[in-house]
């Protein structure tokens, strides 16, 4: 019961839209039925599955290289008293820019290729990455460190044996916000500018009144990033340790 | 009894900026046997304990040690704390090769030393569990078989049985006054009790300016029975001791 009940609501919702459409005689280039939209997903999947091809790449690179920056920074941040001081401010104020606004500066600098669309979404991923492994590595245990200096430890390995694998947890969470908004981070990328991907038909279809494909592209923007999100989920329980 | 003390501490103060917590407090630590540190919470008998293992800044303490051949001493030491403190990513045996691990001393024969131990300490067929698969009472044991893998003259226990119900504090402790028999040890507790059955040497540390009072000890060697009615006595005497300062202030 407890699985079926998203199903069930989700069911209850979609009955409801196509009973509405129909009720208000609503034209298709202003809310499409659910069974349009099916239709429409039929229609072009051949389309839609092409232009996924990059759009997943793209959020898988800017997942991968995002959850490396995450790391390193908070490590970075971690080790040196002068990161903390300078670059933690900086870090701050990378991330009170709306991405919207940046966005088309890196279509400029990166081009209208994958890369401007994983530097988006990296500029909007890494930062949940770094703040929780931070977080993480700043509040180890002070009896695990303690444990550590006694035992002579030497603070590279204090760092690298004992605050890491403490904070793994914490980095999980911030990974699993990371995998929530990689997708996003893509697909607005290409809403700025661009030549292919789930964003770009999504353009085009916006512009053609083609509301169906829209939604049709939606669905799968969302099964996408539900698939991502708990395929992700599911490793990092495997590998995070219980207490 | 200053002949044949392992180790002397001349003085060692704790202070923050300008307010001394304690000050030149002298005291020696007889070698191979219990001394056992009582005091009313918040005196600071855990600060005095991480003073010696070295955990405290140096801007905020003092310390000297008379003649030592063990100096630096917090290379000599090695500390139990209130918690287990087991890293829960790592399974038993790897906690207990802890120190040699971090330290990249590992060598193939420490991990037949750290199978030894924990056959010692009953655990031997645990040694691939994780620490949240054991109680609260195993947890410690191997706490005590890392220490032991650490192999240092001095182990400095701050209430490591405190946590422990009264059944496997009792069995903790004759466990680990068996296996720590050729260590000076040197424990903090606030059961009396406990300092009654384990110490060869107990210190009250209390008073204000603090100062640490050396009690009378029983005869009976160590690990005493608790139903003994001479400890009672003792027990009595320790309590009153405590008490004083409490009449002093009210």
């Amino acid at each position: 019961m407890r699985y079926l009940r998203p199903f069930i609501a989700i069911a209850v919702l979609l009955i409801a839209w196509q009973i509405l459409v129909a009720c208000f005689q609503l034209p298709s280039y202003i809310l499409p039925s659910p069974y349009q939209v099916l239709l429409s997903l039929e229609h072009n999947i051949v389309l839609i599955t092409h232009q996924a091809l990059f759009t997943v790449t793209e959020t898988i690179a800017a997942l991968l290289l995002g959850i490396f920056i995450g790391v390193c920074a908070a490590l970075f941040l971690t080790m040196f008293t002068f990161a903390r001081q300078w670059v933690l401010p900086l870090i701050i104020i990378s991330q009170s820019i709306p991405t919207f606004a940046i966005a088309p500066l890196f279509v400029i600098w990166f081009g209208y290729g994958m890369s401007s669309k994983i530097m988006t979404a990296i500029l909007m991923l890494f930062f949940p990455v770094t703040s929780t492994f931070y977080d993480g590595l700043k509040n180890t245990s002070k009896d695990y460190l303690d444990l550590a200096k006694v035992m002579q430890v030497s603070p590279l390995n204090q760092l690298f044996k004992i605050k890491f694998p403490a904070a793994l947890p914490h980095l999980a969470s911030g990974i699993r916000m990371a995998a929530v908004i990689a997708p996003i981070g893509a697909v607005v990328g290409e809403w700025v500018g661009s030549s292919k991907g789930l964003g770009y038909l999504m353009l085009n279809a916006n512009a053609r009144m083609q509301i169906d494909l829209m939604f049709a592209v939606l669905l799968i923007i969302v099964l996408f990033a539900l698939a991502l999100y708990y395929s992700i989920d599911c490793i990092l329980k495997k590998l995070t340790f219980s207490e | 009894m200053q002949n044949n003390s392992a180790l002397d501490i001349a003085c060692a103060s704790f202070y923050i900026g300008q307010q001394y917590y304690f000050k030149n407090l002298r005291f020696s630590l007889p070698q191979q046997q219990w001394t056992c540190l009582l005091g009313r919470s918040g005196i600071g008998k855990s600060s005095l304990l991480k003073i010696l293992a070295g955990l405290i800044p140096d801007n905020q303490h003092q310390l000297q040690v008379k003649h030592t051949s063990f100096s630096p001493l917090n290379q000599h030491i090695s500390y139990m704390a209130q918690t287990d403190c087991l890293m829960p990513w790592l399974t038993v045996i790897n906690n207990v090769l802890l120190g040699v691990k971090l330290r990249g001393e590992k060598k193939p024969y420490h991990t037949k030393q750290a199978m030894d131990l924990l056959t010692q300490i009953g655990l031997a067929e645990k040694a691939s569990y994780y620490p949240h698969q054991l109680s609260g009472g195993m947890r410690q044991r191997v706490a005590l078989a890392r220490t032991l893998m650490e192999d240092k003259p001095f182990v400095l226990m701050d209430e490591p049985f405190s946590a422990l119900d009264a059944i496997t504090r009792m069995t903790m402790q004759a466990l680990a006054f068996k296996l720590l028999q050729h260590k000076t040890v040197f424990l903090v507790t606030h059961d009396p009790f406990e300092a009654l059955r384990l110490g060869q040497q107990i210190l009250i540390m209390q008073g204000n300016p603090v100062k640490l009072i050396t009690v009378p000890t029983p005869s009976i060697p160590p690990l005493r029975d608790m139903n003994d009615s001479v400890l009672i006595e003792y027990q009595q005497k320790i309590i009153h001791q405590l008490m004083e300062e409490q009449y002093a202030v009210s």
